[in-house]
């Protein structure tokens, strides 16, 4: 049984063979459909995963409220040179988002770039003044020493956190807890720990956590106030607070939370546009949809490329069957069954769409590697979707060879015979 | 008629007639033909263009139906079977062999000689035995792996006699089988034919060379879709 299938399977190959460039014509549409659909998966499968991952960094149960400078009309530029700007949040408002939302965690910010200075080691980065609760929010651990205290933000003590590779920058041999570093030009901080490495995205400040030093809040305002002098436009900002988080006790709050975070905001902050409210959750969501709808154009464009490439198929079957009329003919005479001819061509055309479908699959794997190569964009070729894109393919030559082997197989064989 | 023997009758035309309806016309291609071919026979079948031999050819191999009377073939109506069964009845006791050969081109002779067994599934070590053997038989042992087109016309038509024999049918039924040949391989093939009948082979050729059906023991004369005559070549000494 399975040797009778493997000779029909060998025949079938034989007669394509015959005609080896019409054969893998037509195999073209099947190669470049299944290809194009493996290739684009694994982009799209790729590409999602790494917004997904800076989504579900920024913690799937948070609100973010972020200070953003205004658009600057013509008016306000122009006198400006000399005011200072003021804009962003205001520190009491985390206080009122507490008792709007008692359940959740609310933490407040502040961000300064700064020099930050151990012996011969410098490195300009982002000093985060923070409270204790920035930690559990964030999801971040200790990985020495310990973490700022509400002691520490009492004393307003001169101490910091340093993120992992800030840590390595600075202190390159040395255990940096206990040894003291230099921000900006004049102040002396005690490192007191060092935060595990995260490896997560960069955030809206361009720089990842583990470039960071976290130092009580406390601290941050009484050694550098609320004014800050914005480098890129040479101008005095005053922002009392760069973002405050939210962590709310379950996922299925957040979206509550977030709305009455917008209402409170809205009247103050709104007309001013001098906030940006980032719900992770909501992104994640709108990106699952997007993914979705991705695969749903995938699907659409697979299948018609499958079509052609299957309408392809049923021509060139139609076109052999016509050739091969004799053939029958004389299969017919040396008797076999119409079961025997559809078996045949059936054969034929899923063994010509499978080679399609093969070697689709291995330029579709080829592909994605090479634009992980060369665009360095990541990409995930799935197996499960390897397989079912080959199934598939196979299945379409089948399906679409159906009726030329009807065809062949309803031959009058004395026609078939008399056939030149 | 013909003469009676104690051969058994291995294939028996009882009054059949095949009508081919052309709008209001009525084609009588056979009208009313009865005859039998007994075990070891070698029978020709002649008439001029027009007079029903084709069509009882294709009545005889079972690769069409009587529109009325019967067709026995080894004792059993086969004249309302189905296309499924008449497939079998032609893979299992009839042999064809064919004016222009009819090999399948892109198969060995090998795999030309195992198609009929295929499709009985009964293709093995057997079957490659049995090709090798029926090959030798017809002088091209050494050509098993060879492609018809790699094969002279005489050669062709001698891979088809074995792929003929290799189901071992009740009878060979050979269309004009030399038409394409010149008269040394003709002749070849026509003695080949006479060596395979010691072993009791029943031969049915038709033909409308005269020399050919000499060749036969009786010749079965057509004439309008009826039997117009039998003639015993043997008795006759060749003469029609
Ligand atoms: N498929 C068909 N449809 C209609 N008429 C047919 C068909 N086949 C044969 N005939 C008619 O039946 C008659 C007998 O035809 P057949 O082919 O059997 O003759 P033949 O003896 O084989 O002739 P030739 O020597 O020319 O091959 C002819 O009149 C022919 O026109
Ligand atoms: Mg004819």
């Amino acid at each position: 049984m399975i040797a009778d299938m493997l000779r029909v399977v060998r025949l079938g190959l034989k007669s394509l063979m015959v005609h080896k460039l019409r054969s893998s014509l037509t195999t073209a549409g099947i190669l470049f459909g299944v290809a194009s659909v493996i290739a684009m998966l694994a982009v799209g499968e790729g590409a999602g995963e790494e917004t997904l991952k800076r989504f579900r960094d920024m913690g799937v149960t948070n609100v973010l409220i972020r200070s953003v400078k205004p658009e600057e009309t013509q008016q306000t530029s122009s006198s400006s040179m000399t005011s200072i700007l003021g804009y962003g949040l205001f520190y009491p408002e985390a206080d009122r988002i507490q008792n709007l939302l008692p359940q959740s965690t609310v933490v407040r910010v502040r961000e300064f770039q700064r020099g930050v200075m151990r012996g011969e080691n410098w490195r300009s980065t982002v000093i985060v003044g923070t409270e204790v609760a920035f930690l559990p929010v964030t999801n971040m651990k200790v990985q020495e020493g310990r973490w700022l205290t509400e002691l520490d933000m009492q004393k307003q003590a001169n101490v910091c956190v340093l993120g992992a590779s800030l840590g390595k920058i600075l202190f390159p041999l040395e255990n940096p807890v206990g040894q003291t570093v230099m921000v900006g030009i004049e102040d002396r901080f005690t490192v007191v720990g060092v935060l595990e490495y995260q490896g997560r995205a960069a955030g809206p400040n361009g720089t990842t956590l583990d470039e960071c030093a976290f130092v009580p809040m406390s601290s941050s305002r009484r050694r550098f106030g609320d004014t800050i002098r914005n480098p890129s436009t040479n101008r005095w900002e005053a922002v009392e607070l760069h973002e405050i988080k939210v962590k709310l006790p379950s996922p299925e709050e957040v979206e509550p939370g977030a709305n009455v975070l917008r209402t409170m905001l809205q009247p103050v902050h709104g007309p001013k546009g001098d906030i940006e409210i980032t719900v992770p959750l909501e992104l994640l969501r709108e990106q699952e949809r997007q993914r979705q709808m991705f695969n749903l154009v995938l699907a659409i464009i697979a299948s018609i490329s499958l079509l052609v490439g299957g309408i392809g198929i049923m021509n060139v079957m139609l076109a052999t069957v016509t050739e091969r009329t004799r053939e029958i003919g004389i299969r017919r005479a040396l008797g076999a069954k119409k079961r025997h001819i559809v078996q045949q061509f059936l054969v034929e055309a899923g063994v010509l769409s499978a080679l399609g479908g093969l070697v689709g699959v291995g330029l579709g794997m080829l592909v994605p590697q090479a634009i992980t190569h060369f665009f360095k964009q990541n990409t995930i070729v799935e197996p499960y979707h390897v397989l079912l894109a080959f199934c598939i393919s196979a299945a379409v030559g089948v399906v679409f060879g159906i009726y030329p082997a009807w065809r062949a197989a309803n031959m009058d064989p004395v026609e078939a015979l008399r056939h030149e | 008629m013909q003469q009676p023997t104690d051969r058994p009758v291995i294939a028996e035309f009882v009054d059949v007639h095949r009508h081919y309806v052309m709008g209001e016309n009525v084609v009588r291609a056979l009208d009313g033909v009865s005859m039998q071919v007994r075990k070891g026979d070698y029978l020709s079948i002649m008439g001029r263009s027009g007079s029903g031999k084709s069509t009882m050819l294709n009545i005889l191999g079972c690769l069409d139906r009587p529109t009325a009377g019967r067709y026995h073939v080894g004792g059993r109506d086969v004249s309302q079977l189905d296309d499924n069964a008449l497939s079998d009845v032609r893979g299992r006791e009839i042999g064809f062999i064919f004016q222009s050969f009819n090999l399948i081109p892109q198969l060995t002779v090998l795999e030309n000689l195992e198609v009929p067994l295929f499709y009985q599934g009964r293709v093995g070590r057997e079957s490659r035995e049995k090709a090798e053997h029926l090959a030798e038989r017809v002088g091209l042992g050494g050509r098993l792996e060879h492609r018809p087109n790699e094969l002279s016309g005489g050669q062709q038509q001698r891979v088809a006699i074995a792929r003929a024999l290799m189901n071992d049918p009740l009878f060979l039924l050979a269309d004009e089988a030399t038409g394409n040949l010149d008269t040394s391989t003709e002749k070849e093939i026509l003695d080949l034919f006479d060596t395979l009948r010691p072993d009791g082979v029943t031969i049915v050729v038709v033909t409308h060379n005269p020399n050919v059906a000499a060749r036969s023991d009786h010749t079965l004369w057509l004439k309008d879709g009826q039997v117009e005559s039998w003639i015993d070549n043997r008795a006759a000494g060749g003469a029609q």
